[in-house]
């Protein structure tokens, strides 16, 4: 004679179904986590189910186990994923709680800026620089050796005076202020070995008095090559490249005749610009030519050996065509905001 | 120069539509700059009218006007501007007379400065029309009346269109004349340059005169002093012509002419020579024969000698000056300006003649000695034709024959010393070596001959024999330009050349690049200013207020004569500037050079000649005059470092901004700044620091962070607390690794402390923080300072450091007994050193 067992699929179904109503009633983690004795814990009907289990003759033990096992197993799920989704709820209410308006976001750092005409020395010069040139730098207050005479500029031609040079005091000093760049050619020639491929970038001074087009201090950057074998040829293919790089693919450049007394042939040099405002047109960019002999010879290289070409542009001028300056002043003047328009790239 | 028109077609075809802008057009091919257009600006109908009657009326403004009654077209007939044949005009002025033909701008005429003629109301009468004076069409400056036409030697019939007859229609050109082009400084040099390119043919006006010789004038030439022992002279030659009539006018074709190119109608002798040099190119001058007294002598000027010179100058003579003589000394300064003692002048009569060519130096150095530029000597010192001197005479002689009635005399005198030409050896394929054009040995002849060279085809190239008006040709490289240029740079092809690989930019370069980048990087605006600054803005920082500076000799302006020292007074101004325009919050940068003076200026020796490598002890010489030019950076800020935003309080900018930015810099080139408490001049006492770098050789200070003077920013109107860094950057430079060495990154746990130290208040954070490095030794991987507390708990006089350390073992996990040890000996280290203990 057997008794009867007790742990049958109904009670355990009723204990369950308890359990799991609890369980979703709750509407928050912390009436859950009130729940959880009563549902899952040791109050919960399945846990009193269970506790008689080890006083069930043997022959039932197993089967109730089972059944209880189960149910439990069931309950835990179902426990651990209402609790998951409670968690999930209250996480965003409070994100939504911390939201604020981004579009007011302060600057807790202010943003810098360079100086257009310092910037477009360096970019120009990494164009160079990309074509295996070296840049070659020399001081602002020079001899007038370097500036004019080695530059065959005699000292009673009139092209010395047409440079309008600010003299150091007193004149007997031979010092000027760099009217061009071109001295820092001469040292580059006195200093290193031909071949040599130089651009120098750099601060020039002449007696203009500012105005929307002139300023007594301004930029420049020349370009020297001395080699075995140059042309006028390479001279405009140097800029013709040096055109597409800084204006654009469509860019082309034209030689005029001119005068310079340290290049012969020289020629000035206009430069189709593409993106001009206004239209495409021909702007007139600087001056260029194949190093005068006597240059060469001041510099102690030999004319029947090498040439060289040489050419040279205003920064300030490259500027305000290419970035559309309309004023030198703004150029001068310090003000930040004309820096800051330009960031840290042209 | 400037072209007129009608001139320049005398000497090369123009096509019949040429303007101005055309003929620029075509001389900017062949290396001439376009410079613009000038024309009298009178238009609309201007006619010749005679006086028929006038009234004075008397104004109540004092003025006496004149009511005339003028015919301006044949009677009965329309004028030229439709109307009546006779106007009612009034004048102001009261130079004529009945029966004067006269100048009448009639309604619809321009004149210059957009001045529209119409019938208008005026004093009572309607005016109808306008008696121009000279000035008024722009002929010259006479305003001392209207034009009475007879006086021009004129007398057109009533109603001739005056702009016609006056030349008014003319136009000029204008170019800009390289200074190697002294030859285009005229009309020949011109036409032959438009010839070349545009291929119209040239006709040399050099034969517009026929030359006759002329002797028995006196004449000596006696240069004792060569400059560059290079004859003064290479060609002299004096005519004279009698009898001339001083009241004949200047034709108007030629006042016309004259105006158009830029001179003045002075009177007709002056006019006839300054018309020869601009058709020739060769100056010429005209002496009232009557007052040159002997023969003519051309030297030297002698000690103490003076000359009165035309503009009514009384000149002190150098001994370097060339001079025209009489017996009574000098009456001219040669190719630059003749005298006024010989002038001549309206009872002038008999007229010497001199057309001369004299060295171009000599005048150069004149012109620019007398500080005398002119028409004359501007051509010399670019380069006169040496053989044009006996054209220009007869030229001018010949003018004054038809035109002033003079007659030629046989008294002159012609003095030859012409410096032969040197045949240039031009190798056969030289232009297309330093051009990139295959030129044929025809083309290169062919170009040659077009610009007056004689050539030569020798076995392997060309001798040529540049022409006389050509100087500036004198090697092989200057008759490529020739080629080049009349051949035309169109034809150079483009090749890219490939240079021999570089080697990037320099160190110097990269380290520059980084610190300015890193600044604006960081918040700073970089800015460039001039570098010139007053005398007192140039000690602001300078301890010693009577340093020596580098100062111009020409500044353009006597408050700004002196080279910087210091950017930061460049900043300053800067400063100023952004906020006069409301820019209040500023953190601004400037990297450039500084000057200082060396002890050589004002001592050097003679420079080197040009052309020629100078020896290397020339050269070392010419090196060491020359000042130091160490590179600089300054920062300033103003004004708050964060501005009051959403969230953020407004930070103001201070001491601590400028130390950062020292750090920015020094980190960008790898150093590891030192910064020391310091009272430099200029800046703040108590809020600024030295900042300095280690190098193999010690410590090496580099310049000073803090805040300016509250004094100094205050005189400049900017607000009292301006922060502000001054560095040498060579000196940064010079503590920089040229490449970082890497330590090795520690895996291991680490372990951190916090120590607080009580030590003197004026005991410098930075010593406490360096002991701590030191007395921690090896394991100690970082230290920082975290608080600096005085006040309650800590005694007064005292202050307590708070540091945060970490330490970590390369192989193991510390212990925090090990970390404890080693906090412990810095400790100990401290109190030895300055009595810390440890805060209870």
């Amino acid at each position: 004679m057997s008794a009867e067992n007790p742990i049958t699929q109904s009670a355990v179904d009723s204990a369950v179904a308890s359990a799991l109503a609890a369980i979703n009633e709750a509407s928050d983690l912390a009436a859950l986590k009130a729940a959880r004795a009563t549902s899952v814990g040791d109050q919960s009907e399945i846990a009193k189910l269970n506790a008689l289990v080890k006083n069930l003759p043997n022959e039932f033990k197993a089967s109730a186990g089972q059944l209880i096992g189960k149910a439990r197993g069931e309950l835990n799920s179902a426990f651990a994923a209402r609790e998951a989704e409670l968690f999930a709820v209250e996480e965003r209410a409070k994100l939504a709680a911390e939201s604020v308006d981004v579009t007011s976001a302060a600057a807790p750092t202010r943003l810098g800026a360079r100086h257009p005409l310092s910037l477009l020395q360096d970019q120009i010069s990494d164009v160079f620089v990309g074509m295996g040139w070296e840049i070659a730098e020399g001081p602002e207050v020079e001899s007038e050796w370097f500036n004019f005479d080695a530059l065959n500029f005699d000292a009673d031609h009139p092209a010395r005076a047409m440079q309008d040079t600010f003299f150091v005091d007193p004149v007997e000093s031979h010092l000027v202020l760099r009217t061009h760049t071109s001295p820092v050619q001469v040292r580059s020639m006195l200093e290193r070995e031909v071949p040599i491929y130089v651009l120098c970038p750099g601060r020039v001074f002449r007696t203009d008095e500012l105005d929307a087009t002139h300023t007594p201090v301004f930029h420049q950057v020349e370009g020297l090559a001395v080699d075995k074998g140059l042309t006028m040829a390479d001279l405009r293919g140097t800029l013709e490249h040096f055109a597409r790089i800084m204006f654009g693919d469509d860019a082309q450049i034209r030689l005029r005749p001119s005068f310079f007394p340290f290049t012969e042939p020289s020629a000035e040099l206009d430069v189709w610009h593409p993106g001009a405002k206004g239209g495409a047109r021909w702007v007139e960019w600087g001056g260029c030519g194949m190093v005068n002999p006597n240059v060469l010879k001041a510099a102690g290289i030999d004319p029947e050996v090498y040439s060289g070409f040489a050419f040279g542009m205003g920064i300030e001028r490259t500027l305000m065509f290419r970035n559309d300056v309309r004023d030198m002043h703004d150029m001068v003047e310090s003000d930040v905001r004309f820096s800051e328009q330009f960031g840290v790239n042209l | 120069m400037r072209i007129p028109l009608s001139w320049l077609a005398e000497y090369v075809d123009l096509p019949a539509d040429a303007t101005p802008e055309s003929v620029m057009a075509d001389l900017v091919k062949v290396g001439l700059e376009e410079e613009g257009v000038h024309n009298f600006g009178v238009t609309g109908p201007v006619v010749v009218g005679q006086v028929l009657s006038f009234e004075p009326e008397p104004q109540s403004n004092g003025k006496t006007i004149r009511w005339c009654q003028v015919r301006v077209a044949a009677e009965g007939t329309q004028a030229a501007d439709g109307g009546a044949d006779v106007r009612g005009i009034v004048c102001g002025a009261s130079n004529f007379e009945v029966g004067d033909k006269v100048v009448v701008c009639l309604p619809g005429a321009v004149l210059p400065g957009d001045f529209k003629i119409a019938a208008r109301s005026t004093y009572g009468h309607v005016s109808d029309g306008m008696m121009a004076s000279a000035r008024e069409l722009n002929l010259s400056d006479d305003h001392a009346g209207i034009i009475r036409l007879h006086t021009m030697g004129l007398d057109p019939k009533v109603g001739t269109d005056a702009l016609e007859l006056l030349h008014l229609n003319e136009q000029a050109a204008e170019v800009n004349v390289t200074p190697d082009r002294g030859y285009c400084f005229s009309i020949r040099g011109i036409a032959r340059e438009l010839s070349h390119a545009t291929g119209a043919d040239f006709r040399d006006p050099k034969s517009n005169a026929h030359i006759e010789r002329a002797e028995g004038f006196p004449l000596t030439i006696s240069d004792k002093a060569p400059i560059r022992d290079t004859a003064c002279t290479q060609r002299v030659v004096l005519r004279v012509v009698k009898g001339i009539d001083p009241t004949k006018p200047t034709p108007p074709w030629m006042v016309a002419r004259l105006k158009m190119a830029g001179m003045r109608s002075i009177s007709l002798v002056v006019d006839i020579t300054n018309y020869t040099m601009l058709e020739l190119g060769q100056p010429t001058h005209a002496y009232d024969l009557d007052k040159f007294k002997g023969g003519m002598t051309i030297r030297r000027a002698l000690p103490g000698e003076t000359l009165k010179t035309l503009d009514g100058h009384e000149r002190k003579l150098d001994i370097e000056d060339l001079v025209i003589a009489d017996e009574n000394g000098a009456v001219g300064l040669a190719g630059v300006m003749g005298g006024e003692s010989t002038e001549v002048s309206d009872s002038t009569v008999n007229v010497l003649v001199e057309a001369a060519h004299f060295e171009p130096i000599s005048i150069a150095r004149s012109a620019r000695r007398h500080k005398l530029t002119s028409e004359a000597s501007k051509r010399f010192e670019r380069g006169v034709d040496p053989r044009m001197a006996d054209n220009a005479a007869a030229r001018v002689v010949q003018l004054l024959e038809v035109h002033a009635m003079g007659a030629a005399d046989s008294l002159g005198a012609d003095y030859r010393a012409e410096s032969p030409i040197s045949p240039i050896w031009l190798p056969a394929e030289f232009a297309t070596e330093l051009v990139g054009v295959e030129y044929s040995a025809d083309e290169i002849t062919d170009i040659l001959q077009q610009i007056g060279c004689v050539v030569a085809s020798v076995d392997g190239g060309f001798e040529v024999i540049a022409p006389t008006w050509r100087p500036d040709i004198t090697h092989k490289t200057d008759l490529v330009e020739e080629i080049a240029r009349i051949g035309g740079y169109h034809r150079i092809p483009s090749r890219l050349p490939v240079a021999p690989p570089g080697r990037g930019l320099s160190t110097t370069q990269k380290r520059r690049r980084a610190i300015v980048n890193s600044l604006a990087a960081s918040g700073h605006v970089e800015v460039l200013t001039y570098p010139f600054l007053s005398s007192q803005a140039n000690v602001w920082f300078s301890e010693n207020k009577s340093r020596p500076v580098v100062k111009l000799a020409n500044a353009l302006q006597e408050e700004a004569a002196e080279m910087r020292t210091a950017i930061l007074p460049g900043l300053i101004e800067a400063a100023k500037r952004n906020y006069s325009r409301g820019l209040t919050d500023l953190a601004i940068f400037e990297e450039g050079s500084v000057f200082e003076p060396i002890s050589m200026i004002g001592k050097n020796q003679p420079l080197p000649v040009g052309n020629q490598l100078p020896t290397p002890s020339e050269l070392a010489a010419l090196k060491a005059t020359i000042p130091a030019q160490p590179k600089h950076l300054a920062v300033l800020f103003a004004g708050n470092r964060v501005a009051d935003q959403v969230g953020l309080s407004a930070r103001p900018a201070d001491f601590k901004d400028a130390i950062q930015a020292v750090r920015v810099v020094a980190h960008a080139v790898g150093v590891e700044p030192i910064v020391r408490q310091a009272s430099p001049e200029g800046f703040h006492p108590g809020r600024t620091a030295e900042i300095l770098v280690p190098t193999a050789s010690g410590e090496l200070s580099i310049g000073f962070a803090g805040e300016l003077d509250p004094q100094l920013a205050l005189d400049n109107n900017l607000p009292r607390r301006i922060a502000a860094v001054e560095i040498n950057l060579d000196r940064l430079y010079a503590a920089a690794p040229k490449v970082v060495q890497a330590s090795e990154i520690g895996t291991m746990p680490a372990a951190t402390q916090d120590l607080s130290l009580v030590v003197d208040a004026n005991l410098p954070a930075a010593e406490i923080l360096t002991t701590i490095k030191v007395g921690a030794g090896d394991l100690l991987e970082n230290v920082v300072l975290v608080d600096d507390y005085r006040g309650e708990n800590v005694e007064p006089g005292k202050k307590s450091l708070t540091f945060a350390l970490r330490f970590r073992a390369a192989d193991r996990t510390l212990t925090q007994a090990e970390a404890s040890e080693a906090r412990d000996s810095a400790v100990a280290l401290a109190n030895d050193k300055f009595g810390a203990t440890l805060r209870a």
